[in-house]
């Protein structure tokens, strides 16, 4: 196979099993359109939230957040919390992308969504052999049906939130987001054990200014999360 | 929307989209192939169950549509989308599954 060649097949596989993420991509971000209109954005903010930040879960803590009038630190501090595991994303995919060009490196990260994420990484370790413009080509592709779609979906929901009757209780559609996201995080008694102290410690703390609560709720649960792991690892090893 | 300027919402998905690309670049751009510290991945890992935990668990149990009073048919809704997210390990299908379940209970008790 010539070079082009083999970039071109790269490109098309990453698209191939891109494309089954559109069924996530699509009722999320039109649940996204829909919520923030309804909040009370206008639809260049609502747009400019997907354009700009393009990580659903975030968006959704951000709206949240300002629904309940906590203040703009809290909001910033809660949003980006929820995306420091892009931070590991990026050291994950730095031995195989790091030496590309600046603006290529920018393009990766700005695209550098879950679903994106998940099939590159597992792409490259299934096939060590690609050359650096393969693996671009690749991230490109599963890239193509997955974000713009975001984009276009976000769309949609801002166009239609505002005309959806209350009867159809979209007030409850961001709770079951988050739910329907937490559910499959529940890897191992670790991630329960967080999620078990971050729900009591926002319930029992709710009584704070809004977002403070929560962000003793969430240090208190990372902690538990890791003194957990720890703690199942040392038992692990004390039984072999 | 309430309580903010349409300056501040703006500064809000400009500086949240700031951090994000940050984030997301961190390592590609700046910190290149250094390691992190084990510590540090361990905490890591524990974000995304120590926030969205925490941030849904009042929604559900003091819904604002119903003045904060707990809600059965919500109640019920809330328990479905975490039971078949945890079945089926798919977020699309458990999000399919609350929605059920809420109008389901929305019809059935009101």
């Amino acid at each position: 196979m010539s070079q082009t060649s083999a970039i071109k097949a790269a490109y098309w596989r990453g698209f191939r099993n891109g494309l089954p993420f559109l069924l996530v991509i699509a009722p999320f971000g039109l649940l996204f359109g829909v919520a923030a209109t309804n909040a009370g954005m206008d639809l260049a903010q609502v747009m400019g939230f997907s354009v700009m930040v393009i990580a659903g879960a975030a968006q959704f803590t951000a709206l949240q957040l300002m629904g309940d009038h906590a203040p703009v630190v809290l909001i910033l501090a809660a949003s980006l919390a929820v995306n420091l595991r892009m931070a590991m994303y990026s050291a994950a995919l730095t031995p195989h992308l790091g030496k590309s060009k600046a603006w290529h490196k920018a393009l990766v990260a700005y695209f550098m969504v879950d679903q994106v994420y998940a099939l590159s990484a597992n792409e490259y370790e299934t096939r060590p052999e690609m050359s650096r413009a393969e693996k671009l080509a690749y991230y490109a592709g599963a890239c193509t049906p997955v974000c713009p779609n975001w984009y276009l979906a976000t769309l949609a929901g801002a166009l239609v939130g505002a005309a959806i009757p209350p009867e159809f209780a979209l007030d409850f559609a961001v709770p079951i987001t988050f739910l329907a996201m937490i559910g499959p995080a529940l890897r191992s008694l670790a991630h329960v054990a967080a999620a078990l102290v971050s729900i009591v410690g926002a319930l029992v703390l709710w009584f704070l200014p809004s977002g403070v609560g929560l962000m003793i709720a969430a240090l208190a649960a990372m902690v538990t999360g890791a003194q957990v792991e720890l703690w199942v690892a040392r038992r692990k090893g004390a039984l072999l | 929307m309430n309580g903010y300027s349409d300056a501040v919402i703006w500064g809000i998905i400009v500086a949240l989209g700031i951090g994000t690309f940050a984030l997301r670049y961190s390592f590609l751009g700046f910190l290149g192939d250094r390691q992190l510290p084990e510590w540090a991945l361990r905490y890591l890992r524990y974000t995304p169950v120590a926030v969205l935990p925490g941030l849904v668990a009042p929604l559900v149990v003091w819904p604002a549509a119903t003045d904060g009073h707990p809600d059965p048919a919500r109640l019920i809704a809330a328990v479905a989308a975490l039971a078949v997210g945890i079945a089926t390990r798919n977020t699309l299908w458990a999000i399919v599954g609350g929605l059920s379940a809420l109008y389901l209970a929305l019809w059935l008790i009101g």
